[in-house]
């Protein structure tokens, strides 16, 4: 039972961590019809980003640095690559976003190395916030918690109650009339852009202390955040929050219950092989949760888009 | 007449194939290391690879991001089959492993293009991209087929020779993968030539006019996809061949973006573009590769630029130059062309050489000295930075005046009389 408590709050900050990306990249996909595969690429250059600054001044004023600095580049390259690729059509606006990943991958290998590096949490929040029966959750992973809720909160704000929200609200459902109307929606769709970028570089910001920064984890996380915008629905946000928090719950569940595939056959009433190294069906006797569980997401990915194509909560067709 | 136009139009279309065949034959003989033919050697395999995901991309429209699963999955039975093989409960000549690993491939694209192909666009790219980590991550969980980690090999010299041929040399090795490359590339130009192939054009073009023909743009799709598996199946079997040896990097999303980037380089709107493509990137990898270890970032920004600017490819800029040749204004575009040459490639150098520079001090450090074209210099003193420095910001400079005037030369050697423009 404590196990379990830990691991819905483990699970929770994972999710919403995944939220923070996958929200910028449905914000996109809705506005321009693009899904962002460079997306968690910057998620990276953010924590790189942080890591440098905090360097130099200390940990929160990356935290309210680098963000900007990945919506300003966000912006820059809807405005100089995205918009000129767009005239092209759909296909070849995948290909760019999916190119720009690898490159900004090289890149941050190019200046940071291809080790990680040390950027860590500040001291001042270097303490166990409470504990629960036997286990502990560090104050950072409640920081962590309070500031994606914050986002989350405040972009639920924007979109429902302010006027730009209305645009953006808009400009998802009828871009042509919304420009009639005499507003910029290029303009919208950059700053879109660049805010979806932001907010997936704080996530870097405030996940590169906990998962640690180095040149692997956008591609870690990467593919993990198309799955939840997916099997949450293409361009439906409350399908994106879901997902994220289903597929945070999911894989955190998977990683800290060990249990076996032995133990189901062997409750199955099979006999466990003697020499299982050398037997002919030995993955699957050796097969554990945490094993499988990095796959999980993209089980659940092909089998939402083969039985529900639009994904759980998604109206629009793709 | 009719049979005397198609007996002509067969033995007029039957010659690129017989050059090619020719050239095939000729070129271990040109390049002789040991080096060049390994080179080779991979250039075929890759070509194949590519020109079976053009069948999906150029000529069906359908962007897949896991492409190098079904070459891997055709490779990784290949090897099963050689070991197989080695041990004798199978009797199969070597040259028709291909053929296997094709079939595998096949069958493979066969169950999943069942559900993946019955949408285009975002949702295809998606269950190809979720395939493709499916089964880069499986690599590591079952072991029995995909060896983990260290992957699974075999011995290609163990199967039944072949007239007397048993594989031991590279060179034997280039003509088997040679003789696949040509009949594979000939089958693909067939299957380019069948009312499928002429239909996934359409399907890729406009898919509701296409349905209302009378053709189901799902059954298209699927039947491109199959094939472009099965292609992909030959050229994992080649690769099986020639490294004898297959692991989790041949399949994972890193090897797809590779497809991907030698396909779009070459061109995806042409038959033969992936050739072309094959042959640069894969040249690009091994003899760059050994200059630099950034060359991933430099194919990595040449292909974004690519994308950016030219979207055709590279063989969409040699057919952009017809236009002109054939109006007869050819000799507008020397001058502009000419004077451009030498500021871009001052800029090229320069910008190359300040990035490696960079490089060099940020993850040498503790080495004084560099070598750069040949040339060996101090990374502390000023004047290599203060040097490339200038031939960036100058040769950018002039590059950008004179590429005004290469626009210029073009409009005015495209321009075709009571067109608009």
């Amino acid at each position: 039972m404590d196990l379990f408590v830990i691991n819905i709050i483990d699970g929770l900050i994972y999710g919403l961590l995944l939220f923070m990306l996958s929200s910028g990249l449905t914000l996109i996909f809705s506005m321009m019809g693009v899904l962002n595969l460079s997306h968690a690429a910057f998620y990276m250059l953010g924590a790189y980003l942080a890591y440098q600054i905090s360097v130099i001044t200390g940990f929160w004023v990356g935290l309210i640095v680098a963000p900007i600095l990945v919506t300003i580049l966000g912006a820059g390259v809807e405005r100089y690559g995205l918009r000129r690729v767009h005239q092209y059509g759909h296909v070849p606006e995948l290909i760019f976003t999916f190119g720009l990943f690898f490159v900004i991958e090289e890149l941050v290998q190019y200046i940071w190395g291809r080790s990680m590096v040390n950027y860590s949490s500040p001291e001042s929040l270097d303490f166990i916030a409470f504990s629960l029966a036997g286990g502990t959750i560090p104050a950072y992973k409640v920081f962590m918690l309070l500031i994606s809720v914050g986002i989350f909160v405040a972009l639920y704000y924007v979109l429902a109650r302010t006027r730009i929200g209305m645009i953006i609200q808009a400009a998802l459902s009828y871009p042509k009339t919304v420009e009639a109307l005499g507003h910029n929606v290029p303009l919208v769709f950059m700053g879109v852009f660049g805010v979806g970028t932001g907010l997936a570089g704080l996530a870097g910001v405030i996940a590169g202390p906990s998962l640690t920064t180095f040149p692997g984890m956008a591609f870690l996380l990467g593919s993990i955040v198309f799955v939840c915008v997916v099997v949450g629905g293409l361009g439906s946000l409350s399908g994106a929050f879901i997902a994220s928090l289903l597929i945070g719950w999911l894989q955190t569940f998977a990683a800290s219950y060990n249990v076996g595939a032995a133990d189901i056959l062997i409750a199955m009433g099979y006999e466990f092989p003697k020499d299982v190294y050398y037997h002919p069906w030995r993955d699957l006797w050796t097969l554990t949760l945490p094993q499988i569980g990095p796959i999980l997401p993209y089980i659940l990915l092909i089998l939402v888009l083969v039985f529900k194509p639009n994904g759980l909560f998604g109206k629009r067709e793709t | 007449m009719t049979n005397y136009s198609m007996k002509n139009g067969a033995i007029s279309s039957s010659v690129p194939w017989i050059i090619s065949a020719v050239i095939l034959i000729i070129l271990p003989f040109i390049f002789t290391g040991g080096g060049s033919i390994t080179i080779m050697n991979q250039i075929g395999i890759t070509i194949v690879l590519a020109m079976s995901y053009n069948m999906l991309l150029g000529q069906g429209g359908m962007l897949s991001f896991g492409h190098a699963v079904y070459m891997g999955i055709g490779g990784f039975v290949a090897v099963h089959v050689m070991n197989i093989v080695e041990n004798e409960y199978l009797w199969l000549p070597l040259p028709l492993l291909p053929l296997v690993g094709g079939l595998v491939g096949l069958g493979f694209a066969t169950i999943i293009g069942s559900f993946s192909t019955r949408k285009a666009g975002t949702v295809f790219a998606m269950i190809s991209l979720g395939i493709g980590e499916l089964i880069a991550a499986c690599c590591i969980i079952i072991t029995v087929f995909f060896g983990g980690e260290e992957g699974i090999s075999g011995d290609r010299t163990m199967a039944p020779p072949t007239f007397g041929i048993e594989f031991i040399t590279q060179k034997e090795v280039y003509f088997l993968i040679a003789f696949w490359v040509l009949l594979s590339t000939f089958c693909m130009y067939l299957f380019t030539q069948t009312p499928v192939g002429k239909m996934a054009n359409a399907v890729r073009d406009n898919p509701e006019r296409a349905e209302f023909v009378g053709y189901s743009m799902r059954w298209v799709r699927y039947v491109s996809f199959c094939a472009a598996g099965f292609f992909a199946g030959i050229a994992g079997a080649l690769f099986a061949i020639n490294y004898e040896i297959l692991t989790e990097q041949n399949l994972n999303l890193n090897m797809s973006f590779q497809v991907l980037l030698a396909t779009y380089i070459g061109g995806v709107g042409f038959f033969l573009g992936p050739v072309f493509g094959a042959i640069l990137f894969t040249l690009l990898q091994t003899v760059i590769g050994l200059q630099t270890d950034l060359w991933a970032l430099y194919t990595g920004i040449v292909f974004i630029l690519m994308v950016m600017f030219l979207p055709t490819g590279l063989t969409g800029l040699f057919a952009m130059h017809l236009i002109p040749l054939q109006l007869g204004r050819f000799g507008l575009l020397i001058k502009p062309y000419s004077k451009i040459f030498l500021p871009g490639l001052v800029f090229l150098l320069g910008t190359i050489a300040l990035i490696e520079l960079i490089n060099h001090v940020r993850h040498h450090g503790e080495e004084q000295f560099m070598t750069l074209f040949w040339i060996e210099f101090d990374t502390r003193a000023f004047l290599p930075w203060i040097l490339f420095s200038l031939m960036t910001i100058v040769g950018f400079y002039l590059s950008r005046i004179f590429a005004r005037e290469v626009a210029e030369a073009w409009g005015e050697a495209t321009y075709i009389e009571g067109e608009r423009r």
